[in-house]
C-alpha cells in the first residue's frame, strides 16, 4: 500500500512538470506576442508606437529572451514565490486575479461531482436490478439524451426559458449586491442559491455517462457466483444487493473520477462563458484572445493540475476501498 | 426424531428456462430422497441438469429459470415438514431455510466468495443472520469453525481476504461458512472440480468427517465417477434433465441397469487400464536414438523476489513412435515445459536436442528463426482449449490448410484435396469444410485441432491437456484416434495431463513433475503400480478409483515437501 | 451460446456464416441500433449532397427577411366555394411594423398562396466541384418567393438550408478527426501492445497523462494560436487536427487492450506454430477480430468529435464564418436577445443532438454485436 502510494505520488512530479511546460508552450504558440496585440490595439485607436517603444516594452516583460529562459523564470517564480507573473492586459499580478476564480471553479466542479454521483449511483443500480423495466428504459433514454446535448446548448435553452417564460436573467454566481462584496455568510448562501443552475447543467452529461457505467458494472456483478453464495446464505435481496454487488461495482465507479473530472472541468469552462460565471472559464477565453500569456498560462496550468490531482485522489480512494489493490 | 430419517424428499421436480426460441427443460421430472448422515451423489455430464436440480432446492436458480412443478419436502428434526417448492423465492420462509437448514457450497471457491470482504465477515454474517449472535460471539464461533476445517492460524485467517488463500483453503472457508448453523443438509455442487487431486482428497476427507460428526445429509454433485465411488451411499444418474438410474452405489457400479449408466461407467473403466491398441502393438525399439532429448532445461519467470522457477533443471527424452506422458498438478510446470519444447517460451537455460529425419541434430533452445521454422513443421502442438485454439473467424478448411499454405506445401486445388484428406483422417466430413468452428461440438473441434497438427506430416506432437475439456465419454474416443494416427504416421507424442487415467491409457512412459522438477520417470506400469518417489505415491493414492469396493481415501499417502 | 443467440437463423446457413454475417444478424436484433443506422445513413446522405436538400442558397443574405419566422405549411387548400383538396402550400409573410414599438413583425398574407413543389428547380449547387445541379427536394420554384422552413437568421439567411449545408462540415469533422485519432491511436496503441516492455510502459503513461487532461482549455489555447486569416480549408484541417490530438488516447487504449488480449489467444499461438509470419498473423489472424471492435469504437468516438467542434466553433475559436457548421450556426444563438426574438435559431442544436444520439445508438449496437462468439 505504502509503496503504491509513494510511486503514485512520485509520478505526479514529472506529470506536473510536463503540464507546466505544455501550458507554457501552448501560450507561446500564437504568432507574435502581447506587444504585437497591444500595438495593434493602439493602432486601431490611431496611436502609433515606434519600434523603440515596442522593444522597450518587450524588454520590460522579458519577451525578447529565448523561450526556455522565459519558461525557467516563470516556473521558478511560481514554485519559489507563488508569483505567476504579470497580466499584461490587467496590469496586475496574475496571482491577484486567479485565486478567487479558481476557488469558485473548484466549488462548482466539486458540487457537480457530488450531484452527479448522487443521481447516477441509485439510478444506475435501479436500472441494472430492474433490467428492461419501464424505469430502466426511461433512465436509458434520458442518459442517451444527456450524452447528446452539449452543455452550452442546455445552458442556452435554460437562459431562453428563464428570459421568455419567467422573465428573468439567469447567469452569474452572485446577486448584484454581493458581486463585489467581501466574503460573508450572506454571500455564501447567495452563492449556493445561484450555484444549482450551473451544477445541474454540468451534471447532465456526466450523470448520463455514469448511469451507463454503473448499470454495466452492476450487470456484470449481479451474475457473479458470490451473489448466489450470498443468496444461498439466506440474506434478503436488498441486503445482499447492497453488501455485495453494489460494493464491488463501486470500485470501477470510483476510478471514473479520473476521466469524469477532466470532462467536468472542460464543460464548466464553456458553461461559465455562456452563463458568464465568475469562474476560470470566461477570463481564460478572454486572456487567450488577448494573448495575455501569463494569465492564460496560469489558468491552464492550474486547471490541468486540478484534474491530475483528481486522478491521483481517485487512485488513492480505489486503493483504500479495494483490498486487492491495497495488499498487492 | 421421528421414525423416518429422510431430510429432503423431492418429487417430480420440473425446472424450465424459457429462452427466445423455446423452453429448455433443464430439470424434467426428477425425484429422490436424502437421508440424515447419508451421501447422495448426483452424477452426469455437462448439461445433464444436475446443478440446476441442486439450485432448485434452495430456489436460487439463475434467471430466467423457474420451478414449474413438483414438491420438495424438507423434514425437520422436530417432526414438522415444509414444501420448499411452494415458498416465495424472495420470502422470509425460504431465506430462513437457506444457510441455516440447508447450506450449499460451490465449484469455484474463488468466485463464490467476495474478494473485497474478509472471510470472517462473510462467515459471521451467516451466524448473525440466522442465530442472531452478537459480534463477539460470532467472531469466536467463526474462529472455531475455521479451526474445524483445519485452516492454520484461524485467529489471524479470519481477517484475511480470499485472494490471500490457496484454492483448497478457499474451499475450506466455504465449508466453514456452510457449516456455521449446523445445517441438516449440505448441498455440494462440484466442490472439488477446480482443485488438484491431492487437495480434492483432503476436501472429500474433511466433508466426510464433518458429516459424521454433525450427522447431516449430503447431496454431492459431480461428474467424476471416481469421486462417486469414493464417497456415495446412493447415486442418482442424470442425463438431459432426467433421472436415468438411481440406487445404492455398489449396485450402480457393479450391476448397472440403464444403458446410459453402463456407457458412462464403461468409458470410465476403459481409462482404468492400458488401451487395447497399445497392448496389441509390438514393443518400441529402445535402441533407436531419441527424437528429442531435453537436458537440464530451465525456465524462469520474473526476477528478484518474484522469481518463479517454472521448469527447474528437467531432463527427458522421447523415442521414435513413443508416447511420453507428463503428469503433474497445477503449478508443477508441465504446461510451461510443453511450451518450452515448442519454443513458445524462450527457455532460460538447458538444451533440447531434436533429431531431424535426416539424422542431423538441432538444439531447439539455440535454434535461429529459420531453423526453428523448419523444425516447427516437424514438431506440432495440440491445445487444451478446443474453443480458444481455433480462430472463430476462419473456416475449418482455412484453419487446417493454413500450415500447408504458409509453408508453401500446397495451394489451390491441391490444398483442397489435402484438407479433405486430413478431415477424413480425423473423422470429419469433408463436406463441412466451409463451416466455421462455432458450428462444431467440443469433440469435433478437438478433431480439427488434431487435423491441423498432422497437416505437415510431423514427427513429434506435443498434446497439452488435449482431452481435459471433453466429457469423459468422448475422451477415450479422442485418445484412440490419436493412437491410430500415431501408428499410421509414425508419430511420437509428448502427452501432458493432470489425469493419470488418460496417461495410463495412452502413454508408454511417464514423467512425474512436481514444482518444476521431474521427480520420477519410468515405464507406465512401473510408475503406476509401483511408484518409487513419495510424491508419486501420494499423487496416485489421492486419485479416487471408480470402484466403491476399493475405497482408499483413508489410507492414502500424504506428501509434504 | 451461439446456437441460442441465432436460433432464428437456419442451422445450415449458421454453420457457414462468417464473422460479418453473424455480426449483422446480432446487430439486426438491436432495434434502436437499426434506427440509429438509418438516421446516421440519412445524415451522411445530407452531408454528401446538402444542396439538394436545401431550398435557398445558404449564404445568400436577404435584408427583407431578417429574423423571418418559420413558415407554416398548409396541407389543405380550400377554394372560395368551400370545396377543398390536398395541396401543400405556404402563405407568404408580409413585413409590418408594430405601430407603437416600430418593431418588425411578420404576418401571414391570407390572400396569397404559393404551392410547394418536390424535385423542383432552384439555385445552382455543386457536388464537390465534380458536377453542378439545380435540383432541390422541395421549394417554391420561384426565386423571388423563398421558402423558410425553419425561418431565417439576423441577415435573412435560410436556417434550414444552412443546417443542411452545416451537416457536411460538422459530420465530416467527426469522420476526419476520428480518422486522424485512429491513425495515432493504432500506431501508438499497436506499438505499445505489440512490443510491450518499457516502450509499452512509457506509452501507457503518456496515454494516462493525456486522458487526465481537460480537453477544452487545451483546445482553446491551440485554437487561439491559429491565425484568423487562414483560408477556410486549412483552418478546417487544423481544427480537426487539434481535436484529434487529444482524442487519440482513448482509441490507443482500446487498440492496445485488444492487441494484448489477442496476443495471448491460443489461436494466435497456433498460427505462430503453423509457421505464419508476423505480418500475416497481424493481418490475417488478428485484424479480423480487431476490426469489428475498432469500428464500434470509432462510431462511439465520432459524437465526441462533433460535440467538440460544435463547442469550439460556438466559442468563436473553431471554424470561422463564412464556413458553415452547426457550431458556427449556434453562434447566432449566443446572445439572449436574438434567441428571445428568434428561438428557431436553436434548430442547429436539435440537429446536433439528433446526430449524436443516432451515432451513440449505432455505436452501442455495433459494440454489442462486435464479438458474436463470446456471449
Amino acid at each position: 500500500m505504502l509503496r503504491f502510494l509513494v510511486t503514485r505520488f512520485l509520478w505526479m512530479v514529472p506529470s506536473l512538470f510536463v503540464i507546466s511546460f505544455l501550458a507554457f508552450v501552448l501560450i507561446q504558440l500564437p504568432p507574435g506576442d502581447y506587444v504585437t496585440t497591444y500595438i495593434a490595439t493602439l493602432a486601431a485607436s490611431n496611436e502609433i508606437v515606434d519600434q523603440n517603444q515596442a522593444a522597450d516594452l518587450r524588454q520590460r516583460f522579458g519577451l525578447d529572451q529565448p523561450m526556455i529562459v522565459q519558461y525557467w523564470k516563470w516556473i521558478t517564480g511560481i514554485l519559489l514565490r507563488g508569483d505567476f507573473g504579470l497580466s499584461f492586459e490587467w496590469q496586475q499580478p496574475v496571482s491577484e486575479l486567479i485565486w478567487e476564480r479558481m476557488a469558485l471553479t473548484l466549488v462548482l466542479t466539486f458540487s457537480t461531482l457530488l450531484a452527479t454521483w448522487a443521481i447516477a449511483l441509485p439510478v444506475g443500480i435501479y436500472s441494472a436490478v430492474r433490467k428492461y423495466s419501464i424505469g430502466d428504459y426511461i433512465a436509458t433514454f434520458f442518459s442517451f439524451l444527456g450524452l447528446a446535448i452539449p452543455s452550452f446548448l442546455l445552458a442556452l435553452v435554460l437562459m431562453y426559458l428563464a428570459a421568455v417564460e419567467w422573465g428573468q436573467e439567469v447567469g452569474g454566481l452572485f446577486s448584484e449586491k454581493y458581486q463585489t462584496a467581501p466574503w460573508s455568510w450572506g454571500k455564501v448562501v447567495d452563492l449556493l442559491w445561484h450555484l444549482w443552475i450551473p451544477v445541474i447543467i454540468l451534471a447532465v452529461s456526466g450523470t448520463a455517462s455514469l448511469i451507463r457505467v454503473m448499470r454495466a458494472n452492476m450487470l456484470d456483478e449481479l451474475n457473479r457466483a458470490y451473489v448466489t453464495t450470498a443468496r444461498a446464505k439466506g440474506l434478503s435481496e436488498f441486503r445482499l444487493l447492497m453488501k455485495y454487488p453494489v460494493r464491488l461495482a463501486l470500485n470501477p465507479f470510483i476510478s471514473t473520477i479520473a476521466w469524469l473530472l477532466p470532462n467536468l472541468v472542460s464543460g464548466s469552462i464553456i458553461v461559465a462563458i455562456v452563463l458568464s460565471l465568475p469562474t476560470a472559464g470566461p477570463l481564460l477565453l478572454q486572456s487567450l484572445m488577448a494573448q495575455d500569456m501569463y494569465l492564460a498560462g496560469a489558468f491552464i496550468l492550474l486547471i490541468c493540475a486540478l484534474t491530475l490531482i483528481g486522478s491521483l485522489i481517485s487512485d488513492i480512494l480505489l486503493a483504500i476501498v479495494d483490498p486487492r489493490i491495497r495488499l498487492e | 426424531m421421528t421414525g423416518s430419517n429422510v431430510v429432503l424428499e423431492v418429487k417430480d421436480l420440473v425446472t424450465h428456462f424459457p429462452t427466445r426460441t423455446g423452453v429448455v427443460k433443464a430439470v424434467d421430472g426428477v425425484s429422490f430422497k436424502i437421508e440424515r448422515g447419508k451421501t447422495l451423489c448426483v452424477v452426469g455430464e455437462s448439461g445433464s441438469g444436475k446443478s440446476v436440480t441442486a439450485r432448485s432446492i434452495l430456489q436460487i436458480v439463475d434467471t430466467p429459470g423457474r420451478i414449474v412443478s413438483g414438491s420438495m419436502m424438507l423434514h425437520r428434526p422436530n417432526g414438522s415438514s415444509v414444501d420448499l417448492a411452494t415458498l416465495n423465492p424472495r420470502g422470509p420462509e425460504i431465506r430462513a431455510v437457506r444457510g441455516a437448514e440447508i447450506a450449499m457450497i460451490f465449484q469455484e471457491p474463488m468466485s463464490s466468495l467476495s474478494p473485497v470482504h474478509t472471510v470472517g465477515d462473510q462467515i459471521m454474517e451467516v451466524l448473525r443472520l440466522h442465530l442472531k449472535m452478537s459480534k463477539a460471539d460470532a467472531r469466536a464461533r467463526t474462529i472455531e469453525l475455521l479451526k474445524q476445517v483445519e485452516i492454520p492460524n484461524p485467529d489471524r485467517a479470519i481477517d484475511r481476504y480470499t485472494f490471500e488463500f490457496s484454492g483448497g483453503m478457499r474451499q475450506r472457508v466455504m465449508i466453514a461458512m456452510s457449516l456455521a448453523c449446523n445445517p441438516s443438509l449440505l448441498i455440494a455442487d462440484e466442490p472439488t472440480t477446480a482443485l488438484d487431486v491431492t487437495t480434492q482428497a483432503e476436501i472429500l476427507d474433511l466433508i466426510k468427517r464433518l458429516q459424521q460428526r454433525h450427522g447431516m445429509g449430503v447431496m454431492f454433485i459431480t461428474h467424476d465417477m471416481g469421486v462417486v465411488a469414493e464417497i456415495a451411499d446412493d447415486v442418482l444418474v442424470m442425463y438431459h434433465g432426467k433421472v436415468m438410474e438411481e440406487g445404492p452405489v455398489d449396485r450402480i457400479f457393479h450391476a448397472p441397469q440403464d444403458a446410459y449408466t453402463k456407457m458412462l461407467i464403461g468409458s470410465v473403466l476403459k481409462l482404468e487400464r492400458k488401451a487395447d491398441i497399445r497392448l496389441k502393438r509390438a514393443p518400441i525399439d529402445e535402441k533407436a536414438p531419441p527424437v528429442v532429448e531435453i537436458k537440464n532445461l530451465v525456465m524462469h519467470f520474473g526476477s528478484g523476489n518474484n522469481l518463479v522457477k517454472a521448469v527447474d533443471d528437467v531432463s527427458l527424452s522421447v523415442r521414435p513412435g513413443e508416447t511420453l506422458g507428463i503428469v503433474g498438478e497445477s503449478g508443477s510446470g508441465k504446461t510451461t515445459m510443453g511450451r518450452c519444447l515448442m519454443r513458445v517460451y524462450q527457455p532460460t537455460g538447458g538444451q533440447m536436442s531434436y533429431r531431424r529425419a535426416d539424422g542431423s541434430v538441432v538444439d531447439l533452445v539455440a535454434a535461429d528463426k529459420h531453423k526453428l521454422r523448419e523444425c516447427r513443421r516437424e514438431i506440432r502442438m495440440i491445445f487444451q482449449d478446443p474453443v480458444g485454439s481455433l480462430n472463430p473467424r476462419m473456416t475449418v478448411a482455412q484453419i487446417i490448410g493454413e500450415p500447408l499454405l504458409v509453408n508453401e506445401i500446397a495451394k489451390g486445388a491441391e490444398l483442397d484435396d489435402r484438407v479433405a484428406d486430413l478431415m477424413r483422417q480425423v473423422g470429419l466430413e469433408p463436406a463441412w469444410r466451409e463451416r466455421y468452428p462455432h458450428a462444431f461440438s467440443g469433440g469435433q473441434r478437438q478433431r480439427i485441432g488434431i487435423a491441423r497438427a498432422i497437416a505437415l506430416n510431423p514427427r513429434l506432437i506435443v498434446a497439452d491437456e488435449a482431452t481435459s475439456a471433453l466429457d469423459v465419454s468422448l475422451r477415450s474416443q479422442m485418445l484412440d484416434l490419436m493412437m491410430n494416427l500415431q501408428d499410421k504416421l509414425g508419430l511420437s507424442y509428448v502427452f501432458i495431463s493432470h489425469d493419470i487415467g488418460v496417461i495410463r491409457y495412452m502413454c508408454d512412459r511417464i514423467a512425474v513433475m512436481y514444482r518444476g522438477k521431474v521427480v520420477e520417470t519410468g515405464e507406465t506400469e512401473q510408475v503406476c503400480d509401483a511408484p518409487n518417489h513419495a510424491y508419486t505415491k501420494a499423487l496416485l493414492s489421492a486419485i479416487p478409483r471408480p470402484d466403491p469396493r476399493a475405497r482408499r481415501m483413508g489410507q492414502r499417502h500424504r506428501y509434504v515437501a | 451460446m451461439t446456437d441460442v443467440t441465432f436460433a432464428a437463423v437456419d442451422k445450415s446457413r449458421l454453420a457457414v456464416a462468417s464473422q460479418w454475417q453473424l455480426m449483422w444478424w446480432a446487430f439486426k436484433r438491436h432495434r434502436l441500433a437499426m434506427v440509429g443506422l438509418y438516421v446516421v445513413g440519412f445524415f451522411y446522405l445530407i452531408a454528401l449532397i446538402p444542396g439538394f436538400f436545401s431550398s435557398n442558397d445558404p449564404s445568400a443574405q436577404n435584408a427583407r427577411a431578417a429574423y423571418h419566422p418559420p413558415q407554416r405549411l398548409h396541407i389543405i387548400d380550400e377554394a372560395a366555394d368551400g370545396s377543398w383538396k390536398f395541396n401543400l402550400h405556404i402563405r407568404p409573410y408580409v413585413l409590418r411594423r408594430d405601430p407603437t414599438t416600430l418593431a418588425a413583425i411578420y404576418v401571414e398574407d391570407p390572400n396569397r398562396k404559393v404551392d410547394l413543389q418536390f424535385f423542383t428547380q432552384g439555385y445552382e449547387w455543386s457536388f464537390f466541384g465534380l458536377f453542378k445541379s439545380n435540383l432541390h427536394l422541395i421549394g417554391t420554384g420561384d426565386a423571388r418567393q423563398p421558402l423558410f422552413l425553419l425561418g431565417a437568421d439576423r441577415l435573412g439567411r435560410c436556417v434550414w438550408s444552412r443546417i443542411m449545408q452545416g451537416t457536411q462540415i460538422s459530420l465530416s469533422v467527426g469522420l476526419v478527426g476520428v480518422f486522424l485519432s485512429l491513425l495515432l491511436g493504432i500506431v501508438l496503441g499497436g506499438i505499445s501492445g505489440y512490443f510491450g516492455g518499457k516502450l509499452d510502459f512509457s506509452i501507457q503513461r503518456v496515454i494516462e497523462f493525456v486522458l487526465a487532461l481537460p480537453t477544452i482549455p487545451i483546445w482553446l489555447a491551440m485554437a487561439a494560436a491559429l491565425p484568423q486569416d487562414w483560408p477556410a480549408t486549412l483552418n478546417y484541417f487544423m481544427i480537426t487536427l487539434i481535436l484529434s490530438l487529444t482524442g487519440w488516447a482513448q482509441l490507443a487504449r482500446v487498440v492496445r487492450g485488444r492487441f494484448l488480449s489477442l496476443r495471448t489467444e491460443e489461436f494466435v499461438t497456433a498460427a505462430r506454430l503453423d509457421g505464419v509470419t508476423e505480418g500475416r498473423i497481424i493481418f490475417r489472424h488478428m485484424l479480423p477480430s480487431f476490426m469489428s471492435h475498432i469500428i464500434a469504437s470509432i462510431t462511439l468516438a465520432i459524437p465526441a468529435m462533433i460535440l467538440a467542434e460544435t463547442s469550439l466553433s460556438f466559442l468563436g475559436l473553431g471554424l470561422q464564418p463564412p464556413t458553415i457548421s452547426w457550431g458556427v450556426l449556434l453562434r447566432e444563438a449566443q446572445n439572449i436577445r436574438s434567441i428571445a426574438t428568434a428561438p428557431w435559431l436553436f434548430a442547429p442544436g436539435v440537429a446536433v443532438v439528433a446526430a449524436v444520439i443516432a451515432l451513440n445508438f449505432l455505436g452501442d449496437g455495433l459494440r454489442d454485436a462486435a464479438d458474436p462468439y463470446n456471449k
